[in-house]
């Protein structure tokens, strides 16, 4: 990786190795003796507890590949076979559906994280980007999944989520049917959800490498947002951060195991414990709690913009909404990296949080009344954060004055402490 | 020397685009099997057309019956919701169509329609919504008595299928 590498082979065979595949050397550079910040927060540890998320997925999903059925006639029976009668299959699933809930909670965490600190920013504007892809990867690797015990709402969510589609002039309706392999949901949907419900995580374990390696360029940001300078800046990975990741991980695993264990369905709807039925759509169809800001923004759009009808309209807000995390890294024009030296945005920042989960509020909410008009004000926020805050803020705010480097930042920090 | 032989075309570009060329137009050959099987396979596509018999569902009454994988909504409708729909001038609809254009001449009474919502395939539930036709639960687009979109998010009317009256009470979809 980009620092130096203080690797020194020990004993012959890493010497052997090391002439041959320097793969040991490249572990102990990137894991081992990575000089990383020493003022990292317990934000910086949800990088951990998502890769401990992949492999539980990975770990899991292989293992439900082995007892389910990808058949429209035995699909929602096969689930419930493994929840049943399989050894320990109560636990399995309930460990990979309640698992995909808090890989979500953890990326966002992360997210939000990238979003206060301004780590999208130069130079790690394609690290960012690489984590909007992995972003976007899970959310058709979560989609996919919950397709497929073809419950009621697996069946009605398949069916809503392919008809985006179809909102693209000309080819869209073509588009819907390729995808769908069938004019309406069925069988081979089923089929081919599961084959690429199978591969994607795989795609999603290869872009974390290259997340991982366009982070080690750089090196860590760090809740100053001021670059390590000198060595006294950073302390080795290991044992520090692998020790404080490991804890983050245990207690994060606490929630997820009281779910797993005690309420492995409270997320889940009842509607998909009825088998998929083509003639009837569920009075209240709703996607995953993290899908909802999303599915907010996407009911939001129920006008037509000049020759852009509603559908359409509401499919590109739902896209763009996403899309538009690509760009913030050349949309936020101020120079300071770290929200925690801008007194204004800190307070937008805020804003916007509660925003989105004012939006995963809504996205829950029957769209009418009260609830349209709020999706409507907050899908505006929503986008105004990143259109207008961001590039316009810096123009008026004044920014408080950044410490000369990491250490003094920690410094300054136990001096105020031990004069309280 | 170099920059003479840079400046002229000689065969061997020739070769290297027609090389190219040949495996472009190979690789898009090996590619199409690839990218056509995700397309609707022949059992799908063999979905005839079918009847269905209209005698068994009364006035105000409607069932859903399937077709291509699509349910279709067939709706007897009463005299009041047929005056309803068309009292509603034209430029109070998002998707202007008249009653008339949705329905066969001289059997004013049945509505049929694919059941799918087309904001986002939904089904929509009947008699509901503020325009006393059909309302989907899933957006809130609501549509009218002659299945028209009225408010909402969805951009057209609810698609009438290409249908024919075999008889006075038996229908052919398709």
């Amino acid at each position: 990786m980009s620092h130096k590498s203080t690797y020194e082979p020990k004993t012959g065979f890493e010497k052997w190795m090391d002439e041959r595949l320097p793969i040991i050397r490249l572990g102990y550079d990137s894991f081992v003796d990575f000089p990383s910040p020493k003022n990292l927060n317990y934000f910086w540890t949800f990088g951990g507890i998502l890769a401990i998320f992949l492999v539980i997925q990975i770990v899991t999903g292989v293992i439900l590949a082995m007892h389910y059925t990808p058949h429209a006639d035995l699909a929602f029976n096969s689930v419930e076979h493994i929840r049943r009668d399989v050894n320990w299959g109560r636990l399995i699933q309930a460990a990979h559906a309640n698992g995909a809930s808090f890989f979500f909670l953890a990326v966002y965490i992360h997210i939000f994280r990238g979003l206060y600190y301004g780590s999208y920013k130069a130079p790690r504007e394609v690290l960012w980007i690489l984590g909007v892809v992995i972003f976007l990867l899970m959310m058709a690797t979560a989609f996919m999944g919950y397709v497929l015990p073809w419950g009621q709402m697996s069946f009605w969510a398949a069916t809503v989520i392919t008809n985006f589609f179809s909102a693209i002039p000309l080819v869209g309706e073509g588009l819907m049917v390729f995808l769908r392999g069938a004019f309406a949901v069925d069988n081979a949907t089923l089929n081919r959800f599961f084959s690429l419900h199978y591969l994607l995580p795989f795609m999603i374990a290869g872009v974390v490498g290259l997340h991982i390696w366009a982070l080690h360029v750089p090196g860590n940001n760090n809740p100053t947002g001021v670059e390590v300078k000198t060595k006294a800046d950073t302390v080795p990975f290991h044992p520090y951060l692998t020790m404080k990741d490991l804890f983050a991980i245990v207690v994060f695993m606490i929630p997820f195991a009281w779910f797993v264990f005690f309420a492995p369905d409270i997320l889940g709807h009842p509607d998909n414990y009825i088998p998929a039925d083509p003639q009837v759509t569920p009075p209240h169809i709703v996607p995953e709690w993290y899908f909802l800001p999303f599915y907010a923004i996407l009911r939001a759009i129920d006008f037509n913009i000049g020759p852009i009808d509603s559908k359409l309209g509401g499919v590109i807000a739902m896209f763009g909404s996403i899309a538009i995390w690509f760009v913030v890294p050349w949309l936020d024009r101020s120079k300071v990296r770290s929200g925690a030296f801008r007194p204004m945005f800190k307070w937008f920042y805020w804003i916007w949080v509660v925003n989105f989960i004012g939006l995963t509020y809504l996205g829950a909410q029957p769209a009418e009344g009260v609830y349209v008009i709020l999706s409507k004000t907050a899908t505006f926020y929503y986008f105004a954060y990143f259109l207008i805050i961001l590039p316009f803020l810096p123009r008026i705010e004044t920014t408080l004055p950044l410490p000369a480097s990491i250490s003094e930042s920690v410094l300054a920090k136990h001096k105020t402490e031990a004069a309280e | 020397m170099a920059t003479q032989s840079e400046k002229q075309t000689n065969r061997r570009d020739f070769l290297y685009v027609a090389t190219g060329a040949v495996g472009a137009v190979g690789a898009a050959a090996v590619a199409w099997p690839l990218i056509d099987q995700m397309n609707p396979d022949a059992s799908v596509l063999a979905l005839a057309s079918i009847e269905f018999d209209l005698s068994s569902v009364g006035v105000g009454e409607s069932v859903t019956i399937k077709w291509r994988g699509f349910p279709v909504f067939v709706r007897h409708r009463t005299p009041e919701e047929i005056e309803e729909a068309r009292a509603v001038p034209l430029d109070a609809l998002k998707d202007p169509e008249t009653d008339a254009q949705r329905v066969k001449e001289g059997h004013e009474e049945w509505l049929i329609m694919i059941a799918n919502c087309t904001h986002l395939g939904c089904v929509p539930v009947g008699e509901a919504g503020e325009y006393d036709g059909w309302f989907c639960p899933c957006h809130g687009s609501h549509y009218d008595t002659a299945g028209r979109i009225r408010k909402g998010p969805a951009p057209k009317n609810l698609v009438v299928p290409e249908y024919q009256f075999l008889s006075d009470t038996v229908v052919q979809i398709g």
